[in-house]
């Protein structure tokens, strides 16, 4: 079975003059996939979006979609479509006049463009508001506009470049089972750009995390989170717990480290290790688990210090030395935090699958 | 509530006052260099003529009458339409138009141009677009003349390309008091394009040809409309001036393009003064003007709805 990609990059590359932007980047999205760039401010994947759109050119490498090779193509040739950071709603139009613009473009007859038009408003829960001008909209509404207008074409591909940083939290929230309800009725392809990793967790069937111009890891949520493929994925999606550590011995799928203090720590690692490696062993705190009493198994000895209560968990920093200190998330339900004092012993546990080892 | 309403008085009876004097000085302005002078003009256009410049304070519709009516050479023949005026009217819309027109097809251009640049070769520009109208308005027009003469450096470049035989006629026509004006009134037109340009969110283009559209699809009903209150702007700002000039026709135009301006700077200079005339063809361009802007201002406030 062949399984054509929606679309594929294969060694993109953008220069600045001497700035290399992205560097060699390749990688395929499947046909109906919620595919999300992940990294910091100026990591790249901003650009990575336009060369897509056509906004930028490529300096080198080859951007096809479904098969077809697009890179040289002006946007308005590219059946791919944008959802801009500010919308980018024209402001002399009127929500109907925006949402079928790029139908009016393709030259539809006058009763499809309306039939469209009023589907996609039916879609986003406009109907209301088609004569309005976009000034007359709440951001939540504009934002809703950007998506109708963008899919009214029916397009290929959806990029939407951090559609959801302009409007609040909550409006937020909601946004996201919206975008991904739509893109499941829609079948049409999403790549989203956020520096959100919260945002990319919770929506996207794969993520790519950049950093630098470079893509870091691709996968989907759960590998980002639990298996990362280095220290800068681990350290920009969640919080974590990095321990330097020496490999010692390498026993199947299991490794043994020395951490600095001299214990020692089975950790896995999908990486390529050799014994004397040094690197980092990365823990999340809601995987470690606060005992009183020592006990059989893996754990790591150390002193309570400050607790932070927030809401549904509270948050323990555990002293294993002077200066090293480990995060440690216990949920309130199954935990009672008031029998936990600065300064008390206590016995971290930690499971064999915790532990990650990541090669420096 | 007593204490508040109490208060509320003393503060108006304090502070109007305040506010009086503190407007005092816009008043001042608006009064002695807007109001009076309009005022003076629009008083002395209904009073008689006295024959070597000056009025005589006897009420009369003479200068009107004399605008629109031809009673033949002894004022006693059956009034009949009187073209001469009128003919100077229309054709001062007509080649201030023709400049309006020039100004915006270059000015746009250069406006866009501008505004594309970095920000630091922004200014270099900008500045460029401004240095002819630091010389007098005279001396560029002098030098307008020197250009384009039949033996002008102008003529003499297209005949030694090979562009044309014999030089163009191009001094006093209609078209070099048009070349005039547009020569005089451009930044009027570049500048305020370029600001409307500068507040210009391009990602607005950008939208635009992600969704099919092609360049000159974005350009004329993305870009243009947004920045129509600029182009407006600049073509008021243009049109008005060049309608009331009288330089550029005097040293450009022949005796068949007269313009306003000339028309009432003659009524008040020289031996042939008629103040009562020049003020009432004064009041008919300023009213003409005015027509034209009140439609613009109520076209304007309607897009808003």
């Amino acid at each position: 079975m062949v399984i054509k990609d929606a679309i594929s990059l294969e060694g993109v590359r953008k220069d600045f003059g001497d700035f290399t932007a992205i560097s060699n980047v390749t990688f395929e999205i499947a046909d109906n996939e919620f595919f999300t760039l992940l990294g910091p401010s100026g990591c790249g994947k901003t650009t990575l979006l336009r060369m897509i759109a056509g906004f930028e050119e490529t300096s080198a490498g080859k951007i096809r979609l479904y098969g077809d090779i697009i890179e040289n193509l002006p946007p308005n040739k590219r059946p791919v479509n944008t959802v801009f950071q500010n919308y980018a709603l024209f402001p002399h139009m009127t929500v109907k006049e925006n949402i079928g613009f790029s139908l009016k473009m393709l030259d539809w007859s006058k009763s499809d463009i309306n039939n469209r038009v009023s589907e996609m408003v039916e879609m986003v829960k406009l109907e209301e508001f088609t004569d309005r001008k976009p000034s007359q909209l709440s951001g939540g509404q504009q934002q809703r506009v950007a998506l109708a207008r963008a899919m009214a074409s029916k397009p290929k591909l959806l990029l939407l470049d951090e559609p959801l940083s302009a409007l609040d939290l909550k409006l937020r929230k909601d946004m996201r089972s919206e975008l991904k309800r739509l893109q499941k009725d829609t079948g049409i392809t999403f790549i989203f750009v956020t520096h959100d990793q919260e945002e990319a967790l919770s929506m996207s069937d794969r993520i790519a995390v950049m950093s630098s111009g470079k893509v870091q890891q691709i996968g989907n949520p759960s590998e980002i989170y639990d298996t990362p493929a280095n220290r800068f994925v681990a350290d920009f999606i969640g919080e974590t717990n990095m321990l330097n550590a020496t490999i010692q011995k390498i026993d199947g799928d299991k490794i043994i480290c020395r951490l600095q203090s001299g214990q020692f720590l089975n950790a896995k690692s999908n990486s390529k290790i050799n014994v004397g490696q040094s690197g980092a062993i990365s823990i999340r705190p809601e995987k470690l688990i606060i005992k009183k009493q020592s006990f059989k198994g893996q754990y790591l000895e150390g002193k309570l210090g400050q607790s932070t209560y927030i809401g549904t968990d509270t948050q323990f920093e555990v002293l294993l030395d002077k200066e090293l200190a480990l995060t440690v998330r216990m949920q309130n339900s199954s935990f009672t935090s008031e029998n936990y004092k600065n300064g008390d012993q206590v016995f971290l546990s930690i499971a064999d699958n915790a532990a990650w080892f990541l090669v420096d | 509530m007593a204490a508040g309403a109490g208060s509320g008085r003393t503060m108006s009876s304090t502070f109007l006052p305040v506010r009086f004097w503190l407007l005092m000085p816009s008043w001042l302005i608006i009064g002695f260099f807007l109001a009076l002078p309009v005022l003076l003009m629009l008083v002395y256009s209904f009073l008689t003529k006295e024959f070597r410049g000056g009025v005589i304070w006897e009420p009369t519709l003479a200068a009107y009458d004399q605008f629109l009516f031809d009673r033949g050479l002894f004022g006693d023949d059956p009034p009949q339409i009187e073209w001469k005026y009128i003919s100077i009217f229309i054709r001062s819309i007509f080649q201030a138009t023709g400049a309006t027109i020039l100004c915006l097809i270059i000015g746009f251009p250069t406006a866009f141009f501008i505004a594309t640049r970095n920000d630091n070769t922004k200014v270099i520009w900008l500045f460029l677009v401004t240095v002819p109208y630091w010389v007098n308005l005279l001396i560029r027009t002098v030098s307008m003349k020197f250009l384009i003469r039949d033996s002008g450096p102008l003529n003499e470049l297209l005949i030694s390309i090979g562009a044309i035989d014999t030089p163009l006629k191009l001094i006093n026509t209609n078209f070099a008091v048009q070349l005039g004006l547009f020569y005089s009134y451009l930044p009027f037109m570049v500048l305020p394009i370029y600001a409307a340009l500068e507040r210009y969110n391009f990602t607005f283009s950008e939208a635009a040809s992600d969704l099919y559209a092609p360049k000159w699809t974005v350009l004329r009903q993305i870009l243009i409309p947004i920045i129509k209150p600029g182009i407006i702007a600049g073509c008021i700002l243009v049109f008005v001036p060049s309608l009331g000039a009288f330089l550029a026709p005097d040293l450009l135009g022949g005796a068949k393009s007269f313009m306003i301006g000339s028309l009432i700077e003659d009524q008040f200079k020289g031996n042939a003064g008629n103040w009562p005339f020049g003020a009432a063809c004064s009041m008919i361009l300023l009213s003409l003007v005015m027509i034209v802007l009140i439609y613009y201002a109520r076209a304007q406030s309607k897009e808003q709805m």
